[in-house]
């Protein structure tokens, strides 16, 4: 089946979608977006989480054909979605839709080499601060859980710029490391909380 | 496998009877899991998460239904457990608690009471609080709508009376009379199953106490014989105006009894004896903070929904 959405603010098509395929498995290998990482499939681990309509889910779990017309955003988005609030867009779903020309994903037998599809080029917006504030407190190893939480901290922060560590440990509760453990990704969370509220003031 | 997008609750119905192999899906959160792992390739998925009535929430006024002497929520299925958390604490304490319970953050955005239904698990953790306040399923299909007393749903493990062309269209809570309450035994706080799990609502104007039980038999199970025993413990003494303490060998033997109800096994998650002594140690303290509430004058003795997440 053909499916249409909006990803990360670009109107995104793609063809040839099995039924049962989930959300996780289009946006990785149709659409060339592996940001949202594929480990359980069963959304213990949190690590494919997006936002769909800007509500946190686990991709792994959206059927596919649940996402038809809907907006989803990847960690792919997250620095112009940082941007877009930093300008006073409304970040909620459906608010300033870019009017950009649908991209048609190529087909499976087609598609390049996904490498690098997530390399950052000249000219993007910077880092999210969430981004920047994972890397400066050391908080991620080996990377695999962090797309999922970097998407649920930004979430967290949007919709309560002073949580405190037990909202934090609540709104992360659905993302699993299995590396650096919590200690720094709580003080990434504290520190990006910190400089978002700072700015509001 | 096809994908079913019904454009309303009549096309829906439709569709249910016509393809009773289709696989109805909402949150996703039980479906995707089978098929991800392989487990289950129906012929169809019939999504339902885009139909406005499932995701209405209705106060229904208190009528004739002495079951329900302040009326109902009609909880559409597919109302995700975040909103259940955030906007039925006062109304619903005992599903809310529950609901929040339930798996993460990401998990409650999609995953409803609707689905815990459907699913039917022993373990689902909103069947206790449904027991223990008496909810009716509105299940609906082309011939017509049937409203199932809870006490009636849970045919076995994941089975559920359903008819096959049926589909549940809400849950129709009585909403709160007095405080309730709800507990859960798992590893964390979050992302667990129940190993146990029971509910307790009081409803002092029927001089009633409900309780439900999960994941300690092959179906949430109702504990009929403490109810009935605690509830004559209230009366003879005349507990529920004098509002004092439940006398300690009541308690237990309130306990006992809720443990005597259970039929559990032993699995990965813990054994027939941990769930039996379990049950009996959480019957006793939600019994103990409904009572405290109750003493206290409060309908809900925890409004932030229950235990911090740490």
């Amino acid at each position: 089946m053909r499916l249409s959405c909006t990803v990360n603010g670009r109107r995104r098509v793609a063809d040839d979608v099995w039924e049962g395929e989930s959300l996780l498995y289009v946006l990785r290998e149709r659409l060339g977006l592996p940001g949202s990482k594929n480990a359980c499939e069963q959304g213990e681990c949190g690590s494919c989480t997006v936002r769909l309509d800007g509500v946190p889910v686990c991709a792994c779990l959206v059927a596919a054909g649940q996402a038809e017309g809907r907006e989803v955003t990847t960690v792919e988005g997250l620095p112009a979605l940082a941007a877009a609030r930093a300008a006073g867009a409304d970040p909620r779903p459906g608010a300033g839709e870019a009017a950009e020309p649908m991209e048609h994903a190529e087909s499976m037998e087609h598609a390049g080499p996904t490498d690098g599809a997530g390399a950052r080029r000249e000219g993007d917006p910077p880092l999210a601060p969430v981004q920047r504030a994972f890397i400066e407190a050391g908080a991620v190893q080996c990377g695999f859980c962090t797309p999922g939480l970097l998407v649920a901290a930004d979430e967290l922060i949007e919709r309560n710029p002073g949580p405190t560590d037990a909202d934090i440990r609540e709104a992360l509760a659905g993302n699993l490391c299995r590396c650096t453990g919590y200690e720094k990704i709580l003080d990434a969370v504290r520190l990006a909380a910190g400089r978002a509220a700072a700015g509001q003031e | 496998m096809d994908f079913l997008r019904p454009g309303d609750w009549r096309e829906a119905l439709a569709l249910r009877a016509e393809r009773p192999g289709a696989l109805p899906i909402a949150g996703g959160t039980d479906v995707m899991v089978e098929i991800n792992h392989g487990g289950r390739r129906p012929e169809a998925l019939l999504d339902l998460s885009a139909l406005a009535e499932l995701h209405a929430l209705e106060h229904e006024p208190a009528g004739e239904d002495p079951a329900a002497p302040a009326g109902r929520v009609r909880l559409g299925a597919a109302v995700p457990y975040s909103r259940v958390v955030t906007e039925l604490g006062a109304e619903l304490p005992g599903l809310a608690l529950a609901a929040r319970t339930v798996g993460s953050p990401q998990i409650r955005n999609r995953g409803s009471v609707g689905g815990n239904l459907g699913a039917a698990s022993p373990a689902g953790d909103c069947h206790p609080a449904l027991l223990a306040s008496g909810a009716e399923i509105e299940a609906v299909s082309v011939r017509g709508t049937r409203h199932i007393p809870v006490d009636d749903f849970y045919l076995g493990v994941k089975r559920n009376a359903l008819a096959p062309d049926e589909l549940i269209r809400s849950v129709r809570v009585p909403r709160a009379t007095g405080p309730q309450q709800f507990s859960k035994v798992g590893p964390r706080n979050a992302m667990v199953i129940a190993v146990c799990a029971v509910a307790v609502a009081l409803h002092p104007g029927r001089g009633r106490v409900g309780v439900g039980i999960g994941s300690a038999a092959p179906t949430p199970v109702r504990a009929r014989e403490a109810e009935e025993y605690i509830a004559g413990v209230l009366a003879d003494g005349d507990l529920w105006e004098r509002r004092d303490p439940i006398p300690p060998a009541a308690a237990r033997r309130f306990a006992e009894l809720v443990a005597a109800a259970c039929s559990p096994i032993d699995d990965v998650r813990g054994t027939a004896a941990y769930r039996r002594h379990a049950v009996a140690v959480m019957a006793r303290r939600t019994l103990g903070w409904c009572w405290e509430a109750h003493r206290a004058g409060a309908s809900d003795p925890r409004p932030e929904g229950g235990a911090p997440c740490a």
